[in-house]
């Protein structure tokens, strides 16, 4: 039988979740930045050009104005690392949540959580089993948060491939860009998840969004050039930036099944993580 | 940021809108009303709670917070494909989003109204153009309310206008023949 977390240790976690809230929703990461900054640089057409300056200039008044980034401020998507010496509890999770509804208060974001049927608004962000938290090892508490919004989430996809087909996974990534084409907010970046289960290449697709993106593979920057030869463009009015970065993560499968998941993330990418101090 | 081609255009708006072309760059003043699906489906039932004669609705659920425009991009408009005819119906000349619309509602658009697209995600920019001017169906929550909002200069593209031109599906169209020639042998989901 584990001690109970201290009420303080609660109160840390809570302030660390809302702090990395906070930095996620105003502040984008400098590597995402930084490849919105090359692609306006690279356009040609004045309609994307335009599109890429409204973005920049927007991501400039977020931080002056101490706003967040976009007004579909997401569903926090949570990662917490645990060290040894904190053992695993619902009460951790609650620390989590009460940070989440801090927040929303707070900062303030967006109430985006809604019953899955009656859509009643819970008004805080949070319900008795949302936002999820993952747990995972670590030698410090560190919450990271990724707020993910609705309209590059609703485009995403998921396939049960065979084992045989694993030559077709690019041309599905791509065809993923072009069925969601503007509506995800282009430029997007691409989380990709192959192997594990069914719900497991769906996690390793969102974990693959953690990733950042001045680092890509050979075959993640063959898979990000195809998307933009696509010539969607910034928000789906053409041009040569329609992907920002594709990131692929992978994991042991059944001898069976290939499941392939795609979660396309967009411009927006939002993204903080914030130690818990132990004392 | 204004781009100087651009084409100032003001609320209510009239038949000038008949003539903008798809690509063209504006910017907009004057007063908009945010409307997502629920207060659409509201106004289907309970009627429209502003003049619609010359009025644009604005695809957007802002964050507000004392009576003040925190943030304010636009939302994406393709749900609003079934729930858009009565509206244009009733006289509104503007729509205003993100992702286009379907092939109805460019038919709709048809000699009386066009759509403009503003940057997703660009909330602070259109928030720091923004003034809250007054609600409606506030029952909705902060999301599906009618915001009625003035703007000042706030930059769109014409992404379907009055005469069938659309970007969008110009793009798309494109962008589905490279990825044949790309994937010529490829057999998945089709839009």
């Amino acid at each position: 039988m584990s001690s109970p977390v201290p009420p303080d240790l609660s109160d840390r976690i809570a302030a660390a979740t809302a702090n990395a809230i906070r930095i996620a929703e105003i502040t984008l990461p400098p590597d995402v930045l930084e490849r919105i900054v090359a692609a306006s640089e690279d356009e040609t057409s004045p309609v994307a050009r335009r599109e890429l300056m409204h973005i920049l200039e927007n991501i400039r008044l977020a931080d002056e104005r101490q706003a967040p980034i976009c007004q579909d401020t997401g569903i926090p998507v949570i990662y917490l690392t645990l060290p040894p010496q904190i053992p695993f509890s619902s009460e951790i999770v609650d620390a989590v949540r009460k940070g989440v509804r801090e927040a929303t208060v707070t900062i303030p974001l967006r109430p985006n959580l809604v019953d899955p049927i009656t859509r009643h608004n819970t008004g805080t962000n949070t319900s008795a089993d949302m936002p999820a938290v993952h747990i995972l090892p670590g030698d410090r508490m560190q919450v990271t948060v990724l707020p993910k919004g609705a309209g590059s989430e609703n485009v995403s996809r998921l396939k049960m491939f065979t084992p045989t087909e694993k030559d077709r996974i690019p041309e599905f990534i791509v065809e993923t860009a072009l069925l969601a084409g503007g509506r995800p907010c282009p430029p997007i970046i691409l989380g990709v998840g192959i192997g594990g289960t069914f719900d497991g290449a769906a996690s390793l697709a969102k974990e693959a969004l953690l990733e950042p993106l001045d680092q890509m593979t050979p075959e993640e920057m063959e898979i990000c050039q195809k998307v933009n030869d696509l010539g969607i463009g910034p928000m789906g009015l053409g041009g040569k930036t329609t992907c920002l970065g594709v990131k692929i993560k992978s994991a042991g499968c059944h001898t069976a099944s290939l499941p392939v998941a795609v979660n396309i993330q967009c411009w927006a990418a939002r993204r903080a993580t914030v130690e818990v101090p132990l004392s | 940021m204004t781009s100087p081609d651009s084409i100032d255009l003001k609320t209510p708006l009239g038949d000038e809108v008949l003539s903008l072309h798809a690509g063209d760059l504006v910017t907009l003043t004057g007063n908009v009303y945010t409307a997502r699906d629920e207060a659409h489906l509201r106004m289907k039932t309970d009627g429209i709670p502003f003049d619609p004669k010359g009025a644009v609705i604005y695809h957007c659920g802002p964050v507000v917070q004392n009576n003040k425009i925190v943030v304010a991009g636009p939302t994406t408009s393709a749900r609003m494909n079934p729930l858009t005819g009565f509206v244009l119906d009733a006289g509104v000349k503007g729509l205003i989003g993100k992702g286009g619309m379907s092939p109805e509602v460019r038919d709709q658009l048809k000699d009386r109204a066009v759509y403009f697209a503003f940057t997703g995600g660009c909330a602070n920019l259109a928030a720091a153009r923004m003034d809250l001017q007054g609600v409606f169906f506030e029952d909705l929550g902060m999301a599906e309310a009618i915001w009625q909002i003035r703007l000042d200069h706030l930059p769109l593209v014409v992404a379907m206008d009055a005469h069938g031109g659309d970007l969008f599906a110009a793009v798309e169209k494109s962008a589905h023949e490279v990825f044949q020639r790309a994937y010529p042998t490829c057999t998945g989901t089709r839009r």
